[in-house]
């Protein structure tokens, strides 16, 4: 079980949370002229990181409202907690 | 290979088992091979064979990072079956089935296929329309399949909780006589002996750091044990396929989950079948040795850790409770997760890659195991043409790009 510090509501169980996926992903800026290949890119293809992964979350039992988290697939290790909007708090992962 | 027989049991026997030969040596690896096959799981395992005794191509290793078996392959819950919606994949998963009814005589391992039959729970209107669409389109592709009633369905299985008041109350169900399951060690060691013994080499401890390219062309991986050459790699290695994807400059649209799994104590013989319920997550079979096998959904977020979180397996033992009360008070043994890689569309790649020689067999998600020998069967012939088996060309990487995507949540997406 997770525990996840909500940016708006502290520290909850999983639970009362949904999964969002991979977090950062920008959709292509003129979907008119973006190909095959970018939009298979944009809808289909992810990063599935070993290690720290940007993600998103929604706390649905609760304010229901999306922020973002690195947390470690291999360790589960929650590392940060950010807003959507704000910049990440370490460089590239 | 010394074949397993009434006579080999009787002749070892006298010498109190003690002289049994090894199934498969444990060599070093070579410099160069023809085909390298990433992983000893199941699949790769499978493929290796299938190069060996279909297209003659012996000179193949099968590197595998920790030991042979001890993946995905080791961690299902063992059930075969082919009841799938779509023509590309029924054609491609009762391929598989057909191998699995010959395997133990094919491989001379005994594999314990027990054709016990495969059952799916309707819980609602829904549920009913959609099992009778899937036994419907079965049918026209030449599966075994039949709807059941409720009636019916509680003469085969009266421990199930057939009450119109019961909180997932049971409106019908189907049934593919022909599916049921396998003991899931034995395929991977039974397809390791039949592959070692045919010149495959089987190097466990040998973990794949790097793939190397030259010009768009694979010239051999970057290993624990050093440089292997060949010009041919298949990667076949369920959850981590992002991480070797990533070796080799490609993006998958694969996503890894842990997906988690529970067996009980052992008891007498309660249940003959395996029945499976969507809706309400859960599935559940009886081994030979008397325990329960039961299996939950996905986690829903990514993870390589080789476990998931307790609300997980709390869902899927109160709707196994709520199905079979009389499983009330049954202990659970043991409780463990493996890593699936699961596709937007719920069906596998398996495919040629931008990369000239190298090939990608992954994204079986939550339910690889059956289709273990069918998979192998169309990957080596993938990696021996150079180009796919009919069976397996719809399911190419490209169909993301082009948008021919086989969705098959219905029949895949919690069932395994």
């Amino acid at each position: 079980m997770l525990w996840i510090e909500c940016p708006w509501c502290g520290l909850r169980e999983e639970t009362e949370f949904s999964y969002g996926g991979e977090a950062h992903i920008i959709r292509p800026e003129n979907p008119e002229a973006a190909s095959d290949a970018e939009w298979a890119d944009y809808l289909f293809m992810r990063k599935n990181s070993l290690g720290p992964h940007r993600e998103q979350w929604l706390h649905s039992a609760g304010c229901r409202r999306w922020f973002n988290v690195e947390r470690d697939t291999m360790t589960y290790e929650i590392s940060s907690i950010y807003k959507v909007g704000e910049k990440p708090p370490r460089g590239d992962a | 290979m010394r074949k397993y027989s009434f006579l080999s049991l009787v002749r070892n026997g006298l010498s109190y088992h003690e002289n049994w030969a090894r199934q498969w040596r444990s060599p070093s690896p070579k410099r160069e091979y023809d085909v390298i096959i990433v992983g000893a799981g199941g699949h790769g395992l499978a493929t290796a064979y299938y190069l060996a005794k279909e297209h003659g191509i012996t000179n193949v290793a099968v590197l595998e990072k920790s030991w042979l078996g001890g993946g995905s392959i080791g961690r299902n819950t063992t059930i075969v079956r082919s009841n799938y919606l779509w023509d590309e994949t029924s054609h491609l998963y009762e391929m598989s089935l057909k191998l699995w009814e010959n395997l133990s005589q094919d491989l001379n391992y005994n594999l314990m296929f027990s054709q016990r039959g495969v059952i799916n729970l309707a819980h609602n209107l829904g549920d009913l329309r959609g099992i009778s669409r899937r036994v419907h389109s079965n049918r026209l592709n030449g599966i075994d399949a039949e709807i059941l009633s409720t009636d019916r369905l509680k003469a085969l299985v009266p421990i199930l909780n057939t009450s119109p008041n019961a909180r997932y109350p049971i409106l019908g169900a189907s049934l593919q006589r022909r599916g049921g399951t396998a003991r899931h060690d034995a395929v991977a060691w039974g397809f390791a002996r039949a592959a070692d013994a045919r010149g495959v080499d089987i190097i466990q401890e040998c973990g794949v750091t790097g793939i190397r390219r030259d010009n768009g062309q694979v010239v051999g991986v970057e290993t624990t044990k050093g440089f292997i050459k060949a010009r041919k790699v298949g990667v076949v290695v369920a959850g981590h396929s992002s991480v070797l994807a990533q070796m080799a400059g490609l993006r998958l649209p694969i996503q890894s989950h842990p997906l988690q799994a529970l067996v009980s104590d052992p008891l007498e013989p309660i249940l003959n079948t395996v029945v499976m319920s969507n809706a309400v997550h859960a599935y559940i079979s009886q081994t030979d040795k008397g325990e329960l096998v039961l299996g939950a959904g996905i986690d829903a977020y990514n993870g390589y850790g080789l476990r998931g979180s307790l609300s997980v397996v709390e869902h899927n033992l109160a709707a196994i409770v709520e199905l079979f009360p009389i499983f009330s008070r049954v202990r659970m043994l043991r409780q463990w997760a493996g890593t699936v890689d699961v596709c937007p569309d719920a069906s596998p790649i398996l495919s040629k890659t931008p990369v000239r020689g190298l090939y990608f067999n992954c994204g079986w998600g939550t339910g690889g195991f059956k289709a273990t020998p069918g998979s192998g069967y169309v990957f080596a012939h993938t990696i021996a043409q150079d180009r796919p088996h009919p069976l397996n060309e719809p399911f190419s990487l490209e169909r993301f790009t082009t948008g021919h995507l086989i969705d098959e949540h219905g029949a895949a997406g919690v069932a395994h």
